[in-house]
């Protein structure tokens, strides 16, 4: 384990939430946006926004940026691969295991033609 | 975005029940998945595996469908009892295809996993989810496995 861990852990808790989900996917449709603007589209309340807002700053998603008296937030795309990368790894997990019991069903299926080819011959 | 399930398939060179036998009998689950395994394989039943180098997972079977669908829920964290918010649900389905089987995985409940106060998420392990990459390795390792099951 390397000081990232917690880091990806981190990233990991910030988008495992849906509600986070749907703020950066409104944060990417309009390409920078306040908590204000963010609210307005889902049914959550500003202060609920902002809440997550923090967290997903925290985690390294958006990046805040002020302009005047508003607060506009953007999404960070490197830190989103990142973590759509740590699902891949997961995907990647079960590929690895789904292409060993393939590998094992195979010989087993194999090995259960050749019992029926020598019991035919006796 | 990223999602809060992951599906993936294969298609295999054998019949259904073979497939069956080696999704679900710990002989041969320690062959893809865990050093040792003891499964109850009937609803409810609980399910241990073992990792020799990183310890012990624990699981509760919830269908038992022979030799079509199995599913069973694994705690995210290892050491941990079975509880509320701290496990993901993996279901198998087999379906033939002439002589051979599709086998699809579905790990689903990503996304109801307790948040970052929770006990639980602080021990999320580098095993189960291949956190223990750097997240810059984690690019590689992907891009990696996708080749290697490319070239099966």
């Amino acid at each position: 384990m390397t000081v990232l861990a917690g880091d990806v852990d981190e990233l990991w808790s910030a988008v495992a939430d849906p509600t986070r989900r749907r703020v950066l996917d409104v944060i990417l449709d309009r390409g920078e946006a306040t908590a204000t603007v963010v609210a307005g589209e889902l049914p959550v309340t500003r202060q609920a926004v902002a809440k997550h807002l923090t967290i997903l700053g925290r985690a390294g998603l958006v990046a805040a940026r002020r302009q005047g008296r508003e607060v506009r937030y953007a999404v960070r795309p490197q830190r989103l691969d990142a973590a759509a990368r740590s699902m891949a790894s997961v995907a990647a997990e079960w590929d690895a295991r789904l292409a060993a019991i393939k590998r094992i069903a195979e010989a087993e299926a194999r090995a259960r033609e050749d019992r029926k080819r020598q019991e035919a011959r006796r | 975005m990223v999602p809060d399930r992951i599906e993936r398939e294969i298609l295999i060179d054998a019949p259904v029940d073979v497939v069956w036998a080696v999704v679900t009998e710990p002989e041969h689950i320690r062959g893809w998945f865990s050093d040792s395994a003891d499964l109850d394989l009937r609803p409810g039943g609980e399910a241990i595996l073992v990792w020799n180098e990183h310890g012990t997972v624990y699981g509760q079977v919830e269908n038992v469908e022979p030799p079509r669908f199995f599913s069973f829920r694994w705690v995210v964290s290892h050491g941990a009892e079975l509880a509320e918010g701290n496990s993901t649900l993996v279901e198998f389905t087999l379906t033939a295809e002439g002589e051979a089987t599709r086998l699809k995985v579905v790990e689903s409940g990503f996304a109801e996993l307790a948040g970052p106060d929770d006990e639980n998420q602080r021990h999320f392990d580098g095993h189960r989810r291949g956190w223990e990459l750097e997240l810059g390795e984690l690019a590689a390792y992907v891009a990696q496995q996708t080749r290697t099951s490319a070239e099966r």
